[in-house]
């Protein structure tokens, strides 16, 4: 199954490095001019231009793209006129985050062929046409002995695609629109990716879709790297699918996170402990009062897709807060004076802070390596160095698909049975079976649904830096030596 | 009998971060193709990221003594093929 897998490898790399430039370029006498540098410094002269780009200059341009998207503006709405330096400091004097975290570099996006069904060389112009004759639309018609759509009358039903003996009829997509659960993302008439505000869920499955790495996160890199060099007491907020990310131990990567400055960590899977208990509760009244199910509330692609697509989904989704909510609203109490920042997994979770004023800034784990690497930080060489809070078990689970209900289900009395029904990953049939769901007031399949937009859970999130499978056994470990919730009841 | 090749994966955090962290497959996957003629393994961070400051090339593996820069799965296998000629 592909995971996170699907990120091409090679447009990860350009962002990180990017990010790390960034960073060392903040941290420098001059952040300015050295931030305009970067696309000079990435492919100075005379130096290869990668196969995929037609000259430096164009690769120069959209690395400066690139690069304003680190700096947390917007590529579409940024001139091109404008030097990077000037951007930077622009970042700097920022004072709230942008309102919608993704960004689309169309320079990079134009290779894409609009979506549409296609009849290869592979057609035989065969007697039995069946093509032809399954269409619905009359959009095939037989020319010069092959068959021919007319894109006219074509719905891209795909029905011929299916019929062909000769699988000579073929569907071409673009990424970016297919992998987008609710159809957010399309090309317009420019033949440009954009992405329709008013429907985007910002589950990053776009940006993680896309091969020419076109579609980037506005990162917020700046804004915390200010607060820490103007002193700010400024805590990390680190969620479960963190402790995958990195080849140390748990205790070792606190030590690396006060090491970027930070003044203290705080473990998310603490706050999971309020959204569990909190949840188990609000289930079984939710079900004495004879509801048919309650789904989870704690992902914040699928909160956005209820919010946006699927109203009818409200009575049923669970009132209890997120993970990160009553996290920050620990943080905020026994902090009051703090800049709160969030590690993310995920870009959904930028759009949850905006609207919890406890939670600054969110970082996402990509950029939080990069700062690694910009100062040099050797997790595997750091102390160790114990939470103040230990989390349960469940909590610290809360990342790994199914690991809500599961943590859910561990505090509910044995007369309140829970069914549950994991939804891993939001694409467009899922999105069909939630509408499903929520249209018949019921759900065929049990009472309690877990849903998480990334197939995997967090750890599938579209902003991870480990595989899945070598997160998995990490986060693994760190449960198996955790004490269950049920120690923190009794 | 021949010397075993061995094959080092950086797993140092510019590595891991760069890249390096869609190489652990290669532990698995390396001892079932070739046996026991190739010994691999992960190793904390080797130290070629700083030279120069070079962490735009990671990440590394070294192959024997041979570093390979901008290390994939595919570039690593082809360097034990090569060796095993």
């Amino acid at each position: 199954m592909a995971m996170n897998t699907s990120t091409p490898k090679e447009t990860s790399h350009l962002k990180r490095e990017i990010l790390v430039r960034l960073i060392k370029a903040y941290l420098s006498d001059n952040f300015e001019e050295n931030t305009r540098l970067i696309p000079y410094a990435m492919r100075p002269k005379n130096s290869d231009v990668p196969n995929y780009r037609c000259c430096i200059f164009k690769e120069r341009a959209i690395l400066r793209d690139r690069a304003i998207a680190g700096l947390g503006f917007s590529i579409e709405d940024t001139d091109d006129s404008v030097l990077l330096s000037e951007l930077a400091n622009k970042a700097e004097k920022r004072e709230v985050p942008d309102e919608h975290p993704l960004t689309v570099l169309t320079t990079a996006c134009k290779g894409c062929v609009p979506s549409r069904i296609y009849v290869t060389d592979l057609c035989q112009g065969c007697v039995a046409r069946p093509c032809v004759n399954t269409c619905k639309f009359g959009a095939i018609s037989i020319q010069n002995g092959k068959s021919v759509i007319d894109p006219e009358k074509c719905k891209n039903c795909g029905m011929c695609v299916q019929v062909c003996p000769y699988q000579a009829i073929q569907k071409i997509i673009v990424p970016c629109e297919s992998a987008c659960p609710v159809g957010a993302i399309a090309k317009d008439e420019n033949g440009h990716a954009k992405i329709d505000f008013d429907k985007c869920i910002s589950c990053g499955k776009c940006a993680s879709a896309c091969p020419f790495g076109a579609v980037h996160e506005k990162s917020q890199i700046i804004d915390v790297l200010k607060n820490i060099k103007a002193g700010k007491k400024t805590i990390a907020m680190v969620a479960p699918a963190m402790f995958g990310q990195l080849p140390c131990k748990p205790q070792q990567l606190k030590e690396a996170i006060l090491k970027l400055g930070f003044a203290d960590v705080y473990e998310v899977a603490q706050g999971a402990d309020v959204t569990t208990k909190t949840e188990a509760a609000e289930f079984e009244e939710r079900l004495m009062k004879g509801a048919e199910f309650m789904t989870t509330s704690c992902c914040a692609g699928y909160n956005e897709l209820v919010d946006k697509h699927i109203p009818e989904m409200k009575p049923f989704r669970s009132d209890t807060k997120t993970p990160m909510y009553y996290t920050a609203e620990i943080v905020k109490r026994e902090n009051p004076d703090a800049v709160t920042v969030f590690f993310s997994p995920c870009v959904a979770k930028k759009r949850e802070a905006l609207q919890n004023p406890n939670v600054d800034y969110v970082l996402n784990y990509e950029e939080i390596g990069a700062w690694m690497i910009a100062l040099g930080v050797q997790v595997a060489e750091c102390d160790e160095s114990e939470f103040k809070t230990q989390a349960s078990a469940e909590g610290r689970n809360y990342c790994v698909t199914g690991g809500v209900a599961k943590a859910v289900q561990t505090l509910l009395p044995e007369e309140i049975p829970a069914h549950p029904v994991i939804i891993d990953g939001l694409t467009k049939q899922t999105v069909r079976d939630l509408k499903k769901y929520a249209k018949n007031g019921m759900c065929e399949l049990g009472n309690l649904i877990e849903v998480m937009a990334c197939t995997g859970g967090c750890l599938g999130g579209n902003s991870t830096v480990n595989a899945f499978k070598p997160a998995l056994k990490q986060v693994t470990n760190y449960v198996n030596e955790s004490k269950s919730i049920k120690e923190q009841i009794d | 009998m021949d010397k075993k090749i061995s094959v080092k994966v950086c797993l140092g955090t510019t590595c891991f971060v760069m890249g390096s962290s869609n190489l652990q497959e290669l532990i698995e996957m390396v001892p079932k193709k070739y046996g026991d003629r190739v010994e691999v393994s992960g190793v904390p961070c080797l130290g070629l990221c700083s030279i120069d400051w070079e962490f735009s090339k990671a990440p590394y593996v070294k192959v024997d003594d041979d570093v390979i820069k901008e290390a994939t799965v595919e570039k690593v296998l082809k360097a034990i093929d090569e060796k095993l000629k």
